[in-house]
């Protein structure tokens, strides 16, 4: 713990003909007092953050006597795999798991595709109605999902698509907020970028697939973040598609768990365990994108 | 076309030969979006709107002949009848509104706060602290409902820690009360003055207005803002990259400290991103439905009934088709003028014109190298008495 970066070494370094030199000392330790009061701070709200998910995953082993008496401690007394052979073994766990999956690849796909593609032409592309048609994308936005739970029903019912992967998929594959922030995404790409390629006969489409979309990588980890998140736990929506228990997702079936399917007590290790394997995909996914978060906007242009 | 779009290219036009085609190719991009959006968005959405106005019974087309306009009697029923529905209604605006007032500044802040803490591009094991602020957002509200039903639980986690500093907390799910009225009863005041307790708005007392949310939506709100704060905190991180890190070396070897570097560098700058999660939380805030569906069902006492669930209760549960679309258009008027008002706070004022000016100069350090960048007058931070618009000007 150094209390300096390089780059501000060398900020120093090059002030020192400028800066009187014995205020230097002081100011470094006194950084070295808030690194370490920094560390602590988030370390504790590590803590925070992490622990419930600790407990959970303790709680899920734990039998259901222990759960009740002893709800804070990480290491069962009696470890049991009851719950997730329960889960596994004896219910329609692994059905609701194989849809969660199946709805949200295509659900992401599609949605990342369609959404930077509008998002750039909003951005970038100038058209008559581009200013009415963001508008209608941002009030879309703030139509609350409730609203629609009633018509989406009638819609998707019409067309047929009622109880159907296409109704549980299709609907989801576009979304407003994702429009939103690819736009302000392109809109920091500057413009320069695209000149060149617009100059040597590139079309709309050929330059936003292999010039700008590119660039965009940091955004469009952010979309497939979301829209993988977004799909893997969306619930009203699959509520209003469909009915059928061969159709049922893992938030409709978990929900139905946390409000008393079970037959008696409180089941904890149960439902804890329904909820903890629910969560491990979106974890996978953000782990393995994590690297790629770190190094956004680093060399978009140079020069 | 290509033929068309490369004569007038030649001819001179470049700029017009160029943007050739790009109407069409408008059109095409933003198309699946739009017929997404209107087959799956609008058309219900206008459906919705003649159901708030007809007395649809659920059965058949709500289009059928059966179906008759009813004016404004399903909103005239949640807002002014003064019976069940109204101060139904009123309850969850209630308990809505509260948890709107303390979730959203609370997550934006959080997020904030904890962006600029994992952004330091000094700090170790970042990638740690990011997951771990991170993860709680990946978990489906589902899950984390159910999680948080055993965390609150009577015997569970939070109380038993609670216990260690000698409080005996409170039975989350089970208790009803108000966490306003409750600390008020603290220093002795149970009971409103007259002038609130005897006068109400929709059906509920405006005593009953000032109660605060219930302990049962306190668990809630401490679920949305721990859920909520790493997804924005994402979305400040990469609006915090975008900066780069010229201007505030340039703001450092100016002598500005870590605060006025934050308040006068970074965020003016982040403006954009901030006007993005504030709208985003408002309007997740006013919809809050899973965690209860999940969770609580609008109890103890009604405390935790949010509009959106209301409105989900009242059609399919209560089969009020109108009054439950009603409930979803107050809703979504309520979205649209919190977001209106919101952006009218957050706009550019004219007289801040000219410092924004100066902090957007060179927000855009990526496109020029350092030394252009180091050079473009980063205009930062000024001490106080030395702020001089002129120079500030000259370049």
């Amino acid at each position: 713990m150094t209390g300096t970066t390089l780059s501000e070494t060398l900020l120093l370094n090059q002030e020192a003909p400028r800066t009187p030199t014995p205020t230097r000392q002081r100011l470094l330790s006194r950084r070295i007092v808030w690194q370490i009061l920094l560390y602590a701070l988030l370390i504790v709200l590590a803590v925070i953050y992490i622990y419930p998910f600790l407990v959970q995953v303790a709680t899920s082993f734990k039998t259901e006597a222990e759960a009740a008496s002893d709800p804070i401690s990480l290491i069962p007394q009696t470890f049991t795999f009851a719950a997730y052979e329960r889960l596994f073994g004896r219910s329609d766990y692994p059905v609701w798991f194989a849809n969660s999956t199946i709805v949200t690849i295509c659900v992401t796909l599609g949605r990342v595709f369609f959404v930077s593609l509008a998002g750039y032409a909003l951005a970038r592309l100038q058209f008559r109605g581009r200013g009415l048609v963001f508008a209608a994308v941002v009030a879309v936005m703030a139509v609350p999902a409730v609203v629609l739970l009633i018509p989406k029903f009638l819609v998707i019912n019409q067309l047929g698509m009622y109880d159907s992967y296409a109704g549980m998929i299709i609907p989801l594959l576009v979304d407003a907020a994702g429009v939103f922030i690819m736009k302000n995404f392109f809109e920091s790409i500057p413009v320069s970028v695209e000149e060149q390629a617009r100059i040597d006969g590139a079309g709309a489409f050929r330059l936003f697939w292999s010039v700008v979309l590119p660039m965009a990588r940091p955004a469009l980890i952010t979309i497939v973040i979301l829209s993988f998140q977004g799909s893997w736990n969306e619930l009203s929506h699959f509520i209003v598609s469909t009915q059928s228990p061969e159709l049922t997702t893992l938030t409709k079936g978990v929900a139905s768990l946390a409000s008393g399917q079970l037959s008696q007590g409180s089941q904890y290790p149960i439902k804890l365990a329904a909820a903890a394997i629910m969560t491990i995909p979106v974890a996978v996914m953000f782990f393995v994108f994590q690297r790629h978060i770190m190094n956004t906007a680093e060399g978009a242009v140079k020069g | 076309m290509t033929a068309t779009a490369v004569a007038p290219r030649r001819a001179g036009k470049a700029r017009k030969g160029l943007r050739r085609g790009e109407a069409l190719a408008g059109w095409l991009f933003t198309g699946p979006v739009l017929i997404i959006l209107g087959v799956f968005l609008l058309i219900p959405v206008v459906m919705a709107l003649w159901v708030s106005f007809s007395d649809w019974s659920g059965r058949g087309s709500p289009f059928s002949s059966g179906v008759s306009f009813v004016g404004l009697e399903n909103y005239a029923a949640i807002t002014t009848d003064g019976g069940l529905p109204t101060r139904d209604f009123g309850t969850a605006l209630r308990n809505n509104g509260w948890y709107v007032l303390l979730v959203v500044p609370l997550q934006t802040a959080l997020a904030l706060f904890l962006a600029v803490l994992v952004n330091r591009a000094i700090l170790r094991g970042r990638g740690f602290f990011r997951t771990a602020f991170y993860f709680p957002s990946v978990t489906s509200t589902v899950a984390i409902t159910v999680l948080w039903l055993f965390l609150f639980s009577a015997n569970g986690v939070v109380n038993e820690a609670l216990s260690w500093i000698g409080i005996s907390g409170p039975n989350w799910w089970a208790d009803p009360s108000g966490i306003v009225h409750n600390g008020l009863a603290a220093v002795g005041v149970t009971q409103g003055p007259p002038v609130l307790t005897e006068n109400d708005f929709l059906g509920l007392s405006w005593w009953d207005w000032l109660a605060g949310p219930s302990v049962a939506m306190t668990a809630l709100i401490l679920m949305a803002v721990f859920t909520t704060s790493g997804t924005f905190m994402l979305l400040f991180i990469a609006a915090l990259q975008n900066i780069g890190s010229e201007i505030q070396e340039a703001a450092m070897m100016d002598g500005a400290n870590g605060w006025q570097r934050f308040w006068r560098v970074t965020l003016p700058q982040l403006r954009p991103t901030l006007f993005t999660v504030i709208t985003l939380g408002l309007i997740g805030c006013w919809q809050v439905y899973d965690q209860i569906y999940t969770g609580t069902q609008g109890g103890p006492g009604k405390t935790t009934m949010t509009p959106a669930y209301l409105s989900y209760t009242s059609a399919f549960l209560g089969q009020d088709w109108g009054q439950g679309a009603a409930i979803a258009f107050i809703l979504f008027a309520i979205i649209v003028a919190f977001t209106a008002f919101q952006r009218w706070v957050l706009r550019e004022r004219p007289v801040s014109k000219r410092r924004a000016r100066q902090y957007q100069q060179p927000s855009r350090p990526s496109t020029a190298s350092p030394a252009v960048a180091a050079s473009a007058r980063v205009p930062s931070v000024p001490e106080p008495t030395t702020t001089d618009p002129t120079k500030e000007d000259e370049r």
